[in-house]
């Protein structure tokens, strides 16, 4: 199956061992996608390595883009200012809908929803016009920088988000009218991928599809980052550990993530969005058109960078898909001595076999969605 | 700074039960790292793992400090989801004799951040059940993320810049 099956959310192939239409034995091949991320930012500072981060999990780039300059901030040990950490807080659970959208797209269309497709690809356009305006680019967003944000918000942003909030409770309505009670949906994902608590923990899986398990563990709140302790959200879980609470839980956190976008735009404070940290930091452009000293400066930063004190740091966040962790080394230089990216979708697809043995071929297809997983980052 | 770090839990009974293996306990940024030898450290895991509660190894990794002795650093990121805290040890591997034992029967989540370890770092893992390459092809000479692997890929002249 694979790598050009539909169902197989990019270039995956499985070597799939059958008894009838039993499964006895998956073998995944991966890495038609490997680009060599780790090896190439060793080779660029730390500013320069920031846009290969979010060409990894595409369907999530500002996540991504989160979990590295949280690592970089956490090397150097510098503060960010307050709204720069909420409006990452507000962009990065933007794109969690964002990247839930697209699994329950996907997921729904594997399994024979059309509809939910297309409703779901409609919403996802609003959170992508959003994105377009804050970095001018849709997917490969690189809007955050290492002391706060590229930029401070458009204007308008707050009416476009409170749109979002206004209304996507109203369209998860739609979704879970679709399916929750649908009795062919039922039917496929009602004890699919069945995988226990412990086998989960076992086998390294994160995020949503650990929580469906019945684990109720979210970085967000027991390890919080850039903030994530001021909001309140609940973490659900699941309770049948199989396909079916795993999409509940994804869409509960869906719900979560409205309530913390809109607590933490009524947060936003006026403010700095950069570290006033000359040695670290890009210079404000009005300096850099209008002054020498300015120009210098930017030309400093973007050729040389800032070396960063010799040290090692490992910096997870709550993914859509799971824990994203950046592993960091530095020997004292302007780049990174090595930067190892834990990838979410790398460790859970390999609990895929224990998932899907003794099911149905048809029920792998089910596996694959529900799992979540995107080849940018697994390959890397 | 030190006392922090030897004050951490799991600290103390490594320094405890496998005081002969452990090289050096540092602390940076709140994180924890034990640097231990490599002889033991299928028991030093299984020990974390079922007496400290690090159920979920997070990640598992090497570092290439070429030039350096140990040339191999194999990285172990753990997690203990029932106290909520990191812990980093990590394992010298020699050039020479560039293998360790697998960690994939204590935890299993270890079997494919092995296999890559392997594949991009040419660190061998004794026990593994499966050991192939993950993201190279089968066929694949060398080892990518070996710093004296060069950036353009074997059989390229290195970039020099732009030359216009």
């Amino acid at each position: 199956m694979g790598p050009q099956h539909p169902s197989t959310h990019g270039v995956l192939r499985l070597v799939i061992e059958l008894d009838g239409e039993i499964i006895d034995k998956i073998t995944p091949h991966i890495g038609y996608l490997h680009r060599g991320i780790e090896k190439l930012s060793e080779h660029r500072t730390y500013h320069q390595a920031l846009p290969l981060t979010d060409r990894m999990d595409y369907l999530a780039p500002m996540s991504n883009n989160l979990g590295y300059v949280l690592a970089v901030e956490k090397l150097l040990g510098v503060e960010v200012p307050e709204r720069a950490k909420t409006v990452r807080v507000i962009t990065a659970e933007l794109t969690r809908l964002k990247s839930h959208l697209v699994w329950l797209a996907c997921h729904a269309l594997d399994i024979g929803a059309m509809t939910v497709f297309l409703y779901c690809f409609r919403e996802r356009e609003k959170v992508m016009e959003i994105y377009e305006k804050l970095s001018g680019a849709r997917m490969t967003s690189n809007y955050y920088r290492v002391g706060g944000l590229s930029a401070d918000v458009y204007a308008g942003f707050e009416k476009d988000v409170q749109e979002i909030i206004d209304t996507f409770p109203g369209f998860f309505d739609t979704y879970e009218g679709l399916l929750t009670k649908n009795t062919i949906w039922l039917q496929r994902t009602v004890g699919n991928g069945v995988i226990s608590a412990e086998d989960a923990i076992d086998a390294g899986i994160t995020g949503p599809a650990l929580r469906g398990s019945g684990v109720d563990w979210d970085l967000r709140r027991d390890n919080p980052y850039s903030g994530y302790e001021k909001y309140s959200f609940k973490v659900p879980v699941g309770e049948k550990c199989d396909t079916f609470d795993r999409y509940k839980v994804r869409l509960v956190e869906m719900r979560e993530a409205v309530k913390i976008i809109s607590q933490a735009l009524n947060d936003l404070k006026p403010g700095p969005v950069l570290a006033d940290l000359p040695q670290v930091c890009y210079p404000p452009k009005e300096n850099v058109y209008n002054s020498i000293e300015g120009l210098i400066h930017h030309f400093k930063i973007a050729s040389e960078g800032f070396a960063a004190p010799e040290g090692e740091v490992y910096q997870g966040v709550e993914n859509p898909k799971g824990e994203l962790g950046y592993y960091l080394v530095s020997d004292g230089s302007n780049k990174p001595y090595r930067m190892r990216v834990r990838p979410p979708s790398f460790v859970n697809l390999s609990a895929i076999e224990k998932m899907a043995k003794g099911s149905m071929i048809a029920d792998l297809v089910a596996v694959i969605g529900t799992l979540d997983i995107v080849l940018g980052e697994i390959d890397r | 700074m030190v006392d922090m770090a030897e004050n951490n839990r799991a600290v103390i009974k490594l320094r405890e039960r496998f005081a002969a293996d452990i090289v050096e306990v540092k602390e940076f940024r709140g994180e924890v790292t034990v640097t231990v030898t490599k002889n033991n450290i299928v028991e030093i895991c299984n020990y974390l793992k079922t007496a400290l509660g690090y159920n979920l190894l997070t990640d598992v990794t090497a570092v290439d400090y070429l030039g350096k002795s140990p040339r191999f650093q194999v990285v172990y990121n753990m997690y203990s989801i029932p106290s909520k805290d990191r812990l980093r040890v990590k394992a010298q591997v020699e050039e020479a004799d560039a293998t360790i034992d697998s960690v994939s029967g204590v935890w299993s989540s270890a079997n494919w951040l092995e296999r890559e370890t392997y594949d991009l770092f040419g660190i061998t893992f004794a026990g593994h059940p499966d050991l192939r390459r993950i993201l190279m092809t089968d066929d694949w000479v060398g080892h990518p993320l070996r710093k004296d692997y060069p950036l353009q890929g074997p059989d390229r002249e290195p970039y020099k810049g732009r030359l216009s």
